[in-house]
């Protein structure tokens, strides 16, 4: 606390007992001045900042971008087995894992056909289904209700859960004889759908969509709820006035401004897709089948289930290739808007 | 829906039925919320007996309650618990610390470039980590033999440090937010006062930033925690933690469903206790660096 005031002290000491001009003609001397060099000021603050980030920064070179790299060369070998062997070098994982890709048709087709697609379709069906739900949550917590902070304590739960936690939750929820959702089912006489959720091909999925949306929807909430509270309030006034209609008004009037609320929420929703493992490895383990199989899973059991770690290299890149393609745009977009 | 002719006098009545409904759809989301784990929590509850014969919605009575799974799945679970408190403390101080630094060097500090290299931290945040699993397994064992330098508990150390590192991109984006909303005349202040850097850090953007290191703490320990894929491939056996102990308990207790929910509460145990103290830190975190 003293150090604050310390702080503070000299701060207004140093606002009221120099002239405005004066400090601002120094700042702009301490921001410009200094040697250029190229794209980087080695001036005296660039040496004196090297410290700060210089090893966090090391890390992850090494680690995240050191490691993409050499994941990059190891997929270009015929690694498999134990002995890590480097030779020769060739696009022949990719060429195997696409041309797989390729030969899957409207049924069958290899393992690689399949958790493409899935992948996929987790990719947009989960977006998409944690977007709209977490739309609907915010605007429910937007309308000055009482006890807001309470729903939406609730709402945001699952999201502080592992995910092992919460696949052995829905393995009890989905369980077909015991489980919460086929007794609700047959207790209202839907019996048809009381299907066996986890265990039959066609279901998986969905199954693994709707838990993961559960999970997820909460931080859907949240970046939409900041969304919201950013729009002006006379805009809600304004339109109501107008004689929109609730809907109407929210459909024409305030979700078209909530556009960079739901590019980011997406980005980072896609890019999650992309990289679910846990839960299903918890629910699946490492073979969930033609039903649920994704890339992620795949790479994991290609490299330390069955050791062909070159193969499972190549599947990561593609991953690798998918979340650039998703964060690439977005960055950009946001370091030419400043941002960063 | 009413419509723009609404008369003051309809308006008056639909308003509280609107309120209503709006509190029925919010309730009802609560339900569907808290489902799985009211659900869980009965279960674990209940006998082997009772939660096959009742339906898991209903709470346990007389005597289909017992305890028992829960000290059956505590006695398989404690030392995992341990091993996870053990590497995830050092690896959620840490990597929030590197962050502040970071983010520090990279926001206060005036040279030209510091948004090119704020773009290569920032990036790490969305990496798939399948990406790097194999150069990560083969950095620990041939280049890094940590098992080798430290035994057994080397997977624990090699396990912190790669959190460490691949916590630093979110903790500095979300520290950099913070020190961007920092009112910037106290730093120009300081440094016409002639303070080195260093010693705005430490007087100024330290204190400063203690909110934030409660919000980027909460976060991460949250995050460290949970995982599940960095442990698989860096921890063997022994040292395994709770979120790989509890998959594994899932594996040999199939269809015991009240021990796999005991067993399920205990590994969350930490994270839903700091989520209760700490939502709001916690909400800040998700809200400012994404999942």
């Amino acid at each position: 606390m003293s150090a604050i005031d310390r702080i503070a002290d000299r701060v207004r000491r140093y606002r009221f007992g120099r002239s405005d001009e004066e400090s601002t003609s120094d700042a702009r001397l301490a921001t410009d001045g200094g040697h250029r060099t190229g794209g980087l000021d080695l001036g005296p603050e660039f040496v004196q900042a090297l410290p700060f980030w210089l090893p966090a920064g090391l890390l992850v070179a090494l680690f995240v971008y050191g490691a993409i790299g050499w994941n990059f060369f190891i997929s270009l070998t015929d690694w498999s087995g134990l002995q890590a062997s480097y030779w020769p070098l060739d696009f022949e994982m990719y060429t195997r894992f696409f041309g797989k890709v390729l030969e899957g048709g409207l049924l069958g087709g290899p393992i690689e056909y399949w958790s493409f697609r899935n992948t996929i379709v987790l990719l947009i069906v989960f977006t998409v289904l944690t977007l709209i739900v977490g739309l609907l949550l915010a605007i429910l917590i937007d309308q000055q209700i009482r006890f807001e902070n309470t729903f939406r304590t609730i709402y945001l739960l699952p999201m502080s859960l592992s995910f092992v936690v919460t696949a052995v939750f829905w393995q009890w929820m989905y369980n077909p004889r015991y489980g919460i959702i086929n007794s609700a089912l047959e207790t209202v006489g839907l019996d048809f759908f009381a299907v066996n959720w986890i265990g039959a091909a066609q279901f998986k999925l969905l199954a693994v969509i709707i838990a993961l949306t559960w999970q997820f929807s909460g931080y859907g909430m949240v970046v939409y709820l900041a969304g919201l509270r950013a729009i002006p309030s006379d805009q809600f006034e304004a339109a109501r006035v107008d004689g929109a209609g609730t809907i109407k008004m929210y459909l024409r009037v305030i979700v078209p401004q909530l556009r960079a609320a739901t590019l980011s929420a997406a980005v980072v929703l896609m890019v999650f897709a992309l990289k679910a493992f846990d839960f299903l490895y918890v629910i699946f383990g490492s073979r969930p089948g033609p039903g649920a199989d994704i890339l992620s899973v795949m790479m994991y059991r290609t490299a330390f289930d069955t050791s062909q770690f070159a193969y499972g290299a190549a599947i990561a890149t593609i991953l690798f290739v998918l979340a650039l393609g998703v964060i690439g745009p977005y960055l950009y977009i946001q370091y030419q808007r400043g941002d960063l | 829906m009413s419509t723009s002719n609404d008369s003051i006098v309809e308006r008056a009545t639909t308003v509280p039925r609107k309120r209503i409904g709006l509190y029925a759809a919010l309730l009802a989301m609560v339900v569907l919320y808290l489902l799985p784990l009211e659900t869980g929590l009965f279960t674990a509850f209940k006998t082997q007996s009772a939660f096959q014969t009742t339906i898991p919605v209903l709470p346990p009575i007389g005597n289909q309650i017992t305890a028992d799974p829960w000290f059956q799945a505590f006695d398989r679970l404690w030392p995992a618990l341990g091993y996870s408190v053990a590497f995830v403390v050092p690896a959620t101080a840490l990597s929030a610390l590197f962050g502040s630094l970071a983010a520090y060097g990279l926001t206060i500090t005036k040279w030209r470039g510091q948004i090119l290299i704020m773009l290569i931290f920032v990036a790490g945040i969305f990496i798939p980590y399948q990406a790097v699993l194999v150069p990560l397994t083969r950095f620990w064992t041939s280049i890094v033999n940590i098992r080798g330098l430290l035994g057994p508990e080397g997977s624990l150390v090699a396990l912190s440090i790669t959190h460490i590192a691949y916590g630093i991109p979110i903790c500095t984006l979300l520290f950099r937010g913070h020190f961007k909303g920092l009112d910037q005349s106290m730093f120009e202040a300081a440094r016409l006062d002639g303070a080195t850097i260093r010693t705005i850090y430490r007087r100024i953007a330290f204190p400063l930033a203690i909110p934030m290191f409660a919000v980027t703490l909460i976060y991460q320990f949250t995050n460290i925690w949970n995982d599940l894929l960095f442990a698989l491939v860096l921890v063997r056996g022994e040292y395994e933690v709770v979120t790989m102990a509890l998959q594994s308990f899932t594996g040999s207790m199939v269809g015991q469903y009240n021990l796999l929910m005991a067993g399920a509460f205990i590994t969350a145990l930490p994270t839903i206790a700091v989520y209760v103290l700490f939502g709001k830190q916690f909400a800040e975190g998700v809200s400012g660096g994404g999942a």
